[in-house]
């Protein structure tokens, strides 16, 4: 199958003044695209081109291919990781695409993630929202027990379903304010209904948003892009266990 | 005082506070319908309840007062939250899509805004008597303000009454969503009762919207009897 490309190109990193202007889209065109490439693949195939011609390969984020890593970071056609529902896009094959199909490759969108070349943004802020308190602390030494501490299958699965977060930020990039409510949310989800949660359950929360407003991501305005748009399907229900917390936190400190 | 400034300063208090402030809003539409409603009892009922109100004297200022600040806290908290929305995300997507938001929900702002707009005109057209002086000035037999007189004589103008109709299908949008959001904001989420929130928000959007619509209309039909 043929493909038309056009593909955001930039040569230096975002900084906090310069957002990346001078990057531009650029159109490529490959014409023996195979329909069961991944679209990984696919980049991969272009940019072999790209260095046979002597020029610069398309910089782009991957690493397990298998869709649990969260490092694949692309907007495809404005949808992060692509048209497919609950799929990442190292997961997403050319299939999904027709014949002679326009795909516009963009990076993640948002100032709290700056571009550092090409389709590669730095997602750091999300390793200091998770520094700031996406953890609980435990002594080390043996593995506890199993069934130690008795979870009721319900909670398990509420706390499971917030804890399959890869971090790949297709939350924010989807949002229309660059929200990062549906990731940090989960963050606060995935401890608030295990027993091991509740020690730092006060803690946890007002730091974990006071890091993710000083990060600079926008605020939610329960829009939902973000939960169609992440590859594990998490609810939005844990940006409202995330706004419960922080009141209640709140009130008691 | 520090602690309350502080809790508006953080992203989930901002929303809170258009949430709480939302909500009370919403609560005002709600009566303000319902007095309006009066107007289908004919020229007295309404006179009547007019005059009580202004009967209340200090306890009606009070209550503008709590209004006013409950209105402005609202555009000022919106008008932050927007913006820090903006400056979240400095370059915008070359070809953007939208997944599952709903239109109401992403015109928010423009609809906002309309509504600050237009509760200004209609302050100056109904409270203070600045655009249509004509009508503010009726009077009743016994020489009251004729607020009944007023308001049927300014909806028998076809320009007035279509801005009216047409400034409430926007409202009915900023509610839609409105209405939903603040719910979730507050931290109610349901699987079973999140959807028949959304439902409703959408019902009570329509049902004050509507209530509204068929109030200028009734006047503008001839439905209601007409003073001028």
């Amino acid at each position: 199958m043929k493909v038309v490309l056009h593909i955001w190109r930039q040569s230096r990193p975002s900084t906090s003044q310069d957002f990346g202007q001078d990057g531009k889209m650029v159109r490529y065109e490959l014409d023996d695209v195979s329909a069961d490439m991944s679209f990984l693949e696919m980049l991969d195939i272009l940019n072999e081109r790209l260095t046979a011609k002597g020029e610069e390969p398309v910089a782009f984020d991957h690493d397990c291919r298998e869709g649990i890593c969260g490092t694949c970071s692309l907007m495809i056609n404005g949808r992060p990781h692509g048209p497919e529902r609950g799929t990442t896009a190292c997961q997403l094959h050319m299939r999904s695409f027709q014949d002679g199909s326009e795909i516009w490759i963009e990076p993640w969108r948002a100032k709290s993630f700056p571009v550092l070349r090409d389709l590669v943004v730095d997602r750091g802020a999300f390793d200091r929202v998770v520094q700031a308190g996406a953890f609980i602390s435990v002594n080390t030494g043996a593995a506890v027990d199993a069934n130690a501490m008795p979870v009721p299958k319900a909670d398990a699965d509420k706390a499971f379903d917030a804890a399959t977060c890869i971090g790949c930020g297709a939350c924010v990039a989807a949002c229309k304010n660059a929200s990062a409510m549906l990731f940090a949310g989960a963050k606060v989800s995935h401890f608030l209904h295990l027993p091991q949660g509740q020690a730092e359950r006060d803690r946890r929360v007002l730091n974990l948003v006071e890091t993710m407003d000083k990060e600079g991501f926008g605020n939610c305005t329960n829009q939902y892009e973000c939960e169609a748009a992440c590859p594990k399907e998490i609810p939005v229900r844990v940006i409202a266990d995330m706004n419960r917390e922080y009141n209640r936190a709140r009130i008691k400190s | 005082m520090n602690w309350m400034l502080d809790y508006w300063r953080s992203s989930i208090g901002g929303k809170v506070t258009m949430a709480i402030t939302g909500l009370l809003l919403f609560g005002f539409l709600v009566g303000h319908l319902a007095g309006n409603l009066l107007l289908l009892s004919g020229p007295e009922a309404m006179n009547e309840y007019a005059a009580f109100l202004k009967s209340k004297g200090a306890l009606l200022w009070v209550v503008r007062c709590g209004l006013l600040a409950v209105f402005v806290l609202h555009v000022i908290t919106g008008i932050r939250l927007a913006r820090e929305n903006r400056n979240a995300r400095p370059i915008a997507y070359a070809r953007p899509d939208t997944i599952q938001a709903s239109l109401a929900s992403r015109s928010m702002v423009f609809t906002g805004l309309s509504t600050l707009v237009f509760v200004v005109y209609h302050l100056l057209h109904f409270t203070v008597g600045v655009t249509n002086p004509e009508h503010f000035t009726m009077e009743t037999s016994a020489g009251g303000h004729n607020v009944y007189g007023m308001v049927t004589a300014s909806f028998s103008v076809v320009g007035i009454a279509l801005a009216y109709v047409a400034f409430q299908v926007v409202l009915f949008f900023h509610l839609a969503h409105g209405v939903q959001s603040l719910a979730h904001t507050l931290g109610l989420h349901h699987e079973r009762f999140t959807p028949m929130i959304k439902t409703a928000s959408v019902g009570v959007a329509a049902l004050i919207t509507g209530g509204n619509i068929f109030l200028v209309l009734s006047v503008l039909l001839g439905i209601v009897e007409v003073q001028s």
